[in-house]
């Protein structure tokens, strides 16, 4: 059989496992210095394996062949413009990856003595700094890993500072718009979740919401500006209604790159709230992660957030955990450094004054794209859109795989849950003129073959390499590893 | 664009927002800086850090080489820039990568299933006790002491809240292994997870059949916990325990301060429902031909929301394509040849300390530093570029004159040799 059928292998790649041969390795270690041990003398016999099953045996061009190709099955911002809403997915600059790589950077032990580990509180010092800057708050923790986490962390910090005035509370008040992390977090804190519905506009409506609050509401998760795109205009009426009533007001910050430079969440009645630096501040999504999800707070929560702290002396920096209220760790060490640094480094390109402009230039990408699409898609609501546009159509799953076909990774695909058939489109500031036409005029182009042929719509993509994927498939009877 | 929009403006972007939410000032952030000063300043800040020839740190973070493949392939934009892999049909490469993962940390932890990464070691052992938890209906965690101090305070952090009752057991001061008698006391009808780590954090290696044979015996499950996954080329796999959390950093992740690392949670397959954290699995596409995507999400936060395993969304994509690419170039006799030469070189410096426990030991080992103080040792190291190792009363106050001692392929036998003679061997 004849198994290389096209001028790039794709279909047919072979796993690592299916191209291994006893023998075949990609590494060299040196020449040991030190005399060998004998594995079952040091450890005794019963703690020693025997070799690994099925482990790959591979040379090291196959290993770069492998990857490359698998690479190139991959869509990415490097490609095209990528419109996944709430996700923020904008040009990642390559100095970034550069500066992170930087050798006192990557090899330093966290475990290191401070007075060794001077530079990277530095670093840390700073991006703390920055980051309260921006979201107008009074102190920052860089230790959560992603952005659930740091929901977690704020959600554990309400906590804390309830039940240091006598009363944690039962509930957080949570909007139906909100992304799914928001309810599960409040959850793994102990709390019991209350939705609450957006009104006609697709905005919290105050009124209601006052109805709602009571003393046994220990926060509302409101996501700002919301996953329609809407900036929730209400926000200081909100948190006057919380605080009232003695609770928190925590803002998920998955969409403050419509907010950076022009409006500071602490200035307006937010207590905490937290940043994804893999959106707003572009760190690679990587596929997944690594992310970063720092938490940003008013003074009252500060005593309470998670060990160490930075602290600062003649002698320099160090780590202080002498910090009873705090309400522990979140993860062992200091934060995902790696990411942190690409951070600051996009803050310190942008400047201030850069950061401003380029929300500007994000509402102004979504808003140009709404205008082009209007005519043939249905905007879910008609309240002015900041930096990401939500349309409405019921085929809004085939659309998205069509659009595979026009060479554009789709929206993100029926959320918020509010909106049936939800198209949600976030351009970000990083794209041209010429990519956002490119992309609307795909969009019109499928609004009229779903028109005229809605079956090509159906078994889209027809031009990928691996076509439709059958997922109820692989639900029905999980394969999740490969066997011999 | 802004005739289109109809605005004359930028600002009038936001003309719409309340006056008293629009930030009239200017962020006290300095001017966009050129990508040289950016360079320059973050190589000013890393000269500021310790420049050693050698570390002798391990206690979670090791100190392992690189192979320069591993960033080549992560630096690919393909992989570099892309999303969460929900779109199956142009997300292939992730998608498959993350297959091989999966597979691979089944073939080494001896599970049947494994997820696609969690935060990090930390953070996978309160989830891995939650889904015990969850598993068995009930809410008391025994935890050693062995197991890494920041892991049991994370997990100690995440289950405060919770009507969790977390119990620690000690440690056998000879062995430094599990004390068999004080787990006995901290099982119950209530213990829904015994939580132990091997190599534990004295570098010590446990007794994990025992441990889940007593765990089993009161319908506990056990959680076997790494820190080290070089060991996994050498010991024998957890095959005993019930569910695996790890930490993958020794694979190819810098030590970077601390972070990003990637974690894993694997475990016996009834209890994949209950695992947290993105799965890949095997299907078809429309033309038959072998596809991948992510699966059972109906676990994860975007479907269940409140009612989800876990609220992680996010994971560490990247840095498990790091430990991929480093898993297929050692490969299975690399592998094997990498946990010898940290076996031998451990051995080589262990063997002339006074060694504080006699359990058998992989590549750490805590050593008593007599009448020295651990500062004034790893002071007289650093004249030679050497970072000591880690002073364990700060974890373990019963452990004074204690230094946990990390030593691997990288560690030098001349550095070896000045640790040996600052400690006065």
């Amino acid at each position: 059989m004849i198994k290389k059928v096209r001028q790039h292998p794709s279909q047919n790649e072979s796993l690592l496992f299916e191209t291994s041969s006893p023998g075949k390795a990609g590494y060299q270690l040196p020449q040991l210095d030190v005399p060998a041990v004998d594995p079952a003398d040091a450890l005794g016999p019963q703690h020693v394996r025997q070799e690994i099953p099925d482990f790959p045996e591979v040379s090291e061009v196959d290993v770069i062949r492998h990857f490359t190709r698998l690479s190139t099955w991959n869509y990415a911002i490097d490609l095209g413009l990528y419109p996944l809403g709430s996700c923020t997915m904008k040009y990642n600059p390559r100095v970034n990856e550069a500066v992170a790589r930087t050798e006192g950077l990557m090899w330093i032990h966290p475990y290191q003595p401070d007075e060794l580990s001077q530079g990277a509180f530095a670093i840390f010092a700073e991006l703390e700094r920055v980051l309260a800057e921006i979201t107008g708050m009074d102190g920052v923790t860089l230790q959560p890993a992603a952005g659930a986490h740091g929901e977690l962390t704020g959600i554990l910090l309400v906590r804390a500072l309830l039940e240091a005035q006598g009363n944690p509370r039962k509930k957080v008040i949570v909007p139906d718009s909100a992304h799914g992390t928001n309810p599960a977090s409040v959850r793994m804190a102990g709390y019991e979740v209350v939705n609450v519905a957006s009104n006609d506009r697709g905005m919290l409506d105050a009124e209601a919401l006052a109805r709602m609050v009571d003393e046994d509401v220990a926060a509302i998760m409101i996501t700002n500006p919301n996953t329609l795109g809407v900036f929730e205009e209400h926000i200081s009426e909100v948190a006057r209604i919380l605080h009232s009533k003695g609770a928190l007001v925590y803002m998920d910050g998955a969409n403050m790159n419509a907010l950076a430079g022009i409006s500071r969440p602490g200035d307006y009645g937010v207590d905490l709230m937290h940043l994804n630096l893999h959106k707003t501040f572009s760190t690679p999504h990587g596929g997944g992660g690594p992310g970063s999800g720092p938490v940003a707070v008013k003074k009252p929560l500060d005593p309470f957030l998670p060990l160490p702290r930075l602290q600062h002396a003649a002698s320099g920096w160090s780590w202080n955990y002498d910090r009873p209220q705090s309400i522990g760790r979140v993860r062992a060490f200091y934060g995902n450094f790696g990411v942190l640094v690409r951070a600051l480094a996009y803050i310190m390109a942008h400047g201030g004054d850069g950061l401003r402009r380029a929300t500007l230039d994000a509402l102004l990408n979504a808003n140009y794209l709404r205008k082009l699409l209007e005519a043939d898609y249905e905007i879910a609501y008609n309240a002015p859109s900041m930096h990401e546009c939500v349309f409405r159509h019921p085929a809004t799953g085939a659309i998205a795989k069509r659009l595979i076909d026009y060479g554009f990774h789709p929206y993100t695909v029926s959320f918020p849950l509010i909106v049936h058939g939800a198209m949600m489109i976030e351009p970000t500031e990083t794209e041209s003129k010429q990519e956002l036409d490119l992309f609307a005029d795909a969009l019109i182009s499928i609004a009229q073959e779903d028109r005229e042929n809605p079956d090509l719509l159906l078994r889209a993509p027809h031009s990928t390499r691996t076509n439709k994927v059958d997922e109820v498939g692989a639900a029905r009877k999980p394969t999740l590893k490969w066997t011999r | 664009m802004l005739d289109t929009t109809g605005l004359s403006t930028l600002e009038d972007l936001y003309s719409h927002l309340p006056a008293d939410v629009r930030f009239q000032g200017e962020l006290n952030i300095p001017h966009g800086k050129s990508e040289y000063e950016i360079v320059d300043y973050f190589r000013a800040r890393g000269h500021e850090n310790a420049n050693s020839r050698a570390n002798f740190l391990g206690a979670g973070v090791y100190h392992h080489y690189r192979p320069v493949p591993v960033d080549t392939v992560v630096s690919r934009g393909e992989f570099l820039t892309s999303y969460t892999p929900y779109q199956a049909e142009i997300s292939q490469g992730t998608l498959t990568a993350i297959f091989e993962f999966q597979t691979m940390i089944c073939q080494l932890t001896g599970m049947d299933v494994a997820n696609a990464s969690m935060y990090d070691g930390s953070t996978a052992v309160p989830e891995a006790a939650m889904m015990a938890m969850r598993i068995t209906g009930r809410d008391g965690i025994a935890v050693a002491r062995t197991v890494h101090p920041e892991y049991r305070e994370v997990l100690g952090t995440y289950t405060r809240h919770q009507t969790t009752s977390v119990t620690e057991f000690e440690y056998d001061p000879e062995t430094g292994q599990v004390d068999v008698e004080s787990l006995e006391q901290a099982l119950n009808e209530n213990t829904a997870a015994v939580i132990i780590q091997s190599p534990n954090f004295f570098g010590v290696v446990e007794d994990a059949k025992q441990i889940a044979e007593m765990a089993h015996a009161k319908g506990a499950l056990l959680v076997f916990v790494f820190t080290e996954a070089v060991s996994l080329g050498l010991l024998e796999p957890p095959r005993d325990a019930d569910i695996v959390a790890g930490e993958l950093q020794s694979f190819a992740i810098a030590p970077s301060y601390g972070g990003p690392f990637a974690g894993i949670i694997a475990c016996k397959d009834k209890y994949v429902r209950q695992l947290p954290g993105r799965l890949v699995g095997e299907t078809k596409d429309a033309s038959g031909n072998r596809a991948f995507c992510l699966t059972l999400a109906t676990r994860e936060q975007h479907i269940r929301r409140e009612k989800a395993t876990s609220n992680i969304c996010t994971n560490q994509a990247l840095i498990a394509l790091m430990a991929t690419v480093f898993m297929a170039l050692y490969g299975k006799q690399g592998l094997r040849e990498l946990a010898e030469q940290n076996l031998a070189k451990a051995h080589y410096l262990g063997e002339r300390l006074w060694r504080r426990f006699n359990g058998p030991y992989f590549n750490e080992f805590v050593a008593a530093t007599g009448v020295q103080s651990p500062e004034e040792i790893n002071k007289r190291l650093l004249g030679f570029q050497i970072v000591g190792g880690l002073p364990l009363d700060r974890f373990y106050p019963e452990l004074r004159n204690s230094v946990l001692l990390c030593c691997t392929e990288m560690s030098r036998r001349a550095d070896m040799d000045a640790v040996a003679e600052a400690f006065g061997a």
